[in-house]
């Protein structure tokens, strides 16, 4: 069987017809095989085939080796849920289950996942379409001393909504269930026929807080099916783009850890030190978030070599107040008291789990796309992986720090020797009837793009993986036994995307 | 202790003395777009053209762009070779009526940028709840960033609470997504009048990229009467504080 396998490198476009079928007994072998082999599940979904049937695409990566593989299966309205085999998959099932119809038997949680409009045009004439859950009862513990406690989806603080019910023994958690769906907008759907004007504003908003992670996956998927080569400085300048943001969103995490334990010298100092790295991006592109710097063949904004020193000077600056302000983090008792052995998970978990980023390293995981999978300016300039061993909380946050120090030397690195030429390439149209699969180490993780092409190059399917598909799971495993107040920030630890989440 | 002291003298004073002052926003910021008033139909005809929200609308003789649905993206600016779309850096955007945030280039229509008469109810206090109905989360961060030292938005007397019982208004942003409408609205009913309704960001106003999709509603004006808007994708921390100020007596 291994012949059959078609190994596929990070964003490079391959003929849909080369991703081999198989009958689903075959399927399902080779996802357990290759799952145990140590392969990992970065995209299973459902495509809509020629003949009008519904094909089951399943996208793995062997991090070590460095490629990505692809097989496929075609079903009818049912089909044998691996999740049981797979853990990794319960979620990509739910999802299959409502976008297509296709029921996974023997799925042992078959809830939706973001009440939705169906992709299936077809679905009419699809048996298994009154069976696709819409409500349905959250886990219950019941026993004398059991409580329930439900929050959300409108929260205390200023975030994104989503339900979260836990089943309490007196302060224990025995279970955390997570409801998430309020935020789905229909992105995948409305990508279809794409690109068009407004496809990268989609990219861009998928997640506000990874713009530019989205925004490039998106853009080397493109790239990728036109077969377009990205100018040397775009791709620095990416790359620049793309460690502000996890510079920004780590500084602003470790801030509001410090929040949620009390700590609030650090809450303050790393709040205002965001922003600062906020702004740094917005030097750059006019933006915080950095909205409109990135587009399908390079990047919108150049850099002056007095921009360049400015820049490096804000960085240096800012860098040494972030280090003072989190070293404070590490120097306290109160801190290391709440967020040792807070939320701890085991590095089986993660891994049956399919964590991905952050939650995976903080595991002692070492994956990490612009390591295993690199692309543009990854390829010759690489960042070590963090990791941490211990999985709880101080973990994820000691991770975010390693991260920081190393994303700073790689911005200055870059900055320092920022080749010269062109910033943006003219884009040729995509190729038909092909297949793109793009990763990006965003700074929560893995943001997985899986991008198909029609007969005349338009997009026929856009697949939007965020790595807080893989992670919300995470979270609601690693307070089980922790107590209820320590929710916020085992939350926190790992902060994921509700938007990107429900799309 | 010595060393959280001295990170403390450090770290230093960093609160901006706004609104006498405002830190300066980068060269490349995008604000209030200005509208020329002579161009031709080709200028016009390719700006409302690479326009991803048919936020410009008219004729080349007439016309408009509406801040509710513009996403500052800058394509009109950067394909219009006769300068038809300018954005300066003007960050004061909010307006009290939905009408204003349409941008004429005809200079001789006033423009009202904020009712006044809101400010003698909530006086120097102002609670706020906040929602997000399928925002994107930058929206979020920045009217969160609101509270940091930089902007300390609690000296103004302005507060984000965390229930609806104890908010004078409501602060949404986001599109207001079929699945979180129902919220949306509980919520609201659960403010005690007279309330506030602010919009924040162009999904909140218009759906912004959203528009027109099944998924979501148009933004919040169809469902709940809105007291401001705030026009951005997303507006920057600076627009929303001149926003929120406005509300109140400062």
């Amino acid at each position: 069987m291994p012949g059959r396998i078609l190994k596929m490198h990070n964003c490079q476009a391959r003929l849909l017809a080369d991703i081999p079928e198989m009958s689903f007994t075959e399927f399902r072998d080779m996802s357990i095989n290759q799952i145990q082999k140590g392969a990992r599940v970065v995209s299973f979904f459902g495509c809509l085939d020629e003949n009008k049937s519904i094909r089951l695409m399943m996208i793995l990566a062997y991090d070590k080796q460095g490629y990505l593989t692809a097989f496929s299966t075609i079903v009818k309205d049912a089909y044998d849920s691996l999740t049981l085999q797979i853990p990794q998959v319960n979620r990509f099932e739910r999802e299959i289950f409502e976008q297509w119809g296709v029921c996974p038997k023997g799925h042992p949680w078959l809830k939706p996942i973001r009440p939705q409009q169906t992709l299936n045009n077809n679905l009419d004439n699809f048996p298994g379409k009154e069976n696709i859950p819409l409500v349905s009862d959250f886990f219950k513990i019941k026993g004398e001393e059991i409580h329930e406690v439900a929050v959300g989806p409108v929260h205390a603080g200023i975030i994104e909504p989503g339900h979260f019910r836990f089943q309490c023994h007196g302060e224990e958690v025995f279970h955390l269930e997570i409801s998430l769906g309020y935020q789905h907008r229909g992105i995948e759907k409305a990508l279809i026929n794409g690109p068009d004007k407004r496809t990268i504003h989609y990219m861009e908003t998928a997640a506000g807080d990874t713009t530019i992670g989205h925004a490039l996956a998106y853009c080397q998927a493109i790239e990728g099916l036109a077969d377009c080569a990205v100018p040397l400085r775009a791709s620095a300048l990416r790359a620049v783009m793309l460690e502000l943001e996890r510079l920004a969103n780590h500084t602003g995490d470790l801030g509001a850890l410090a929040n949620d334990v009390g700590y609030l010298p650090t809450a303050a100092y790393c709040g205002r030190l965001r922003g600062d790295f906020l702004n740094l991006t917005a030097f750059i592109c006019g933006n915080r978030f950095g909205r409109n710097m990135l587009r399908p063949g390079g990047v919108r904004f150049d850099l002056t070599d007095s921009m360049i020193n400015e820049a490096k000077q804000r960085l240096i600056k800012t860098f040494e107040d972030v280090s003072n302000a989190v070293s404070l983090l590490w120097d306290s008792s109160l801190v290391a008291d709440r967020f040792d052995d807070t939320g701890s998970l085991s590095q089986k978990t993660a891994l049956d789990l399919g964590l991905v980023g952050i939650s995976a390293r903080a595991c002692g995981i070492e994956q990490d796309i612009r390591f295993d999978f690199p692309t543009g300016i990854f390829k010759f300039s690489q960042i070590p992986i963090s990791t941490h061993s211990s999985g709880d909380v101080f973990a994820r946050a000691f991770v975010r720090w390693l991260e920081i120090q190393r994303s700073v030397k790689f911005i200055l690195d870059q900055l320092n020797k920022l080749p010269e030429g062109e910033i943006m390439a003219a884009v040729p149209l995509l190729k038909p009837k092909n297949i793109a699969v793009s990763l990006v180490e965003g700074w929560r993780g893995e943001i997985c793009h899986v991008v198909i092409t029609d007969i005349n190059g338009n997009i026929r399917q856009y697949k939007i993986v965020d790595p807080s598909f893989h992670n919300w799971l995470g979270l609601a495993i690693a307070l089980r036994g922790e107590e209820i107040s320590d929710f916020p920030i085992c939350n926190k630890s790992f902060s994921l995307s509700y938007c990107g989440h429900d799309l | 202790m010595i060393k959280t002291l001295y990170a403390r003298l450090k770290q230093g004073y960093r609160t901006m003395p706004f609104p006498v002052k405002a830190d300066a926003l980068p060269n490349r910021f995008l604000g209030r777009p200005y509208l020329s008033a002579n161009l031709s139909p080709a200028d016009f005809q390719q700006c409302k053209q690479v326009c991803p929200t048919k936020a410009i609308a008219g004729s080349e003789a007439n016309f408009s762009l509406d801040l509710g649905k513009c996403l500052f993206c800058g394509e009109c600016q950067k394909i219009s070779q006769n300068k038809a779309i300018v954005f300066s850096k003007e960050y004061r955007l909010a307006r009290s009526e939905r009408k204003s945030l349409v941008l004429s280039n005809q200079p001789d229509m006033a423009e009202q940028r904020i009712k006044k008469k809101i400010n003698n109810i909530f006086g120097r206090s102002l609670k706020l709840r906040q929602v997000s109905a399928g925002g994107c989360n930058a929206c979020e961060l920045d009217i969160n960033v609101l509270n940091t030292p930089g902007f300390d938005l609690a000296r103004f007397g302005i507060q984000f609470v965390a229930s609806p019982r104890h908010a004078d208004g409501i602060v949404l942003t986001g599109p207001v997504t079929k699945n979180m409408q129902l919220a949306l609205e509980k919520t609201y009913k659960a403010i005690p009048s007279p309330k506030l309704v602010i919009a924040v960001g162009a999904c909140a106003i218009s759906g912004g990229a959203y528009i027109d999709h099944p998924e979501a509603n148009n933004g919040i004006d169809a469902l709940i009467p809105v007291d401001l808007y705030i026009p951005g994708c997303p507006p920057h921390p600076l627009t929303i504080l001149d926003g929120l100020l406005s509300l109140i007596k400062c």
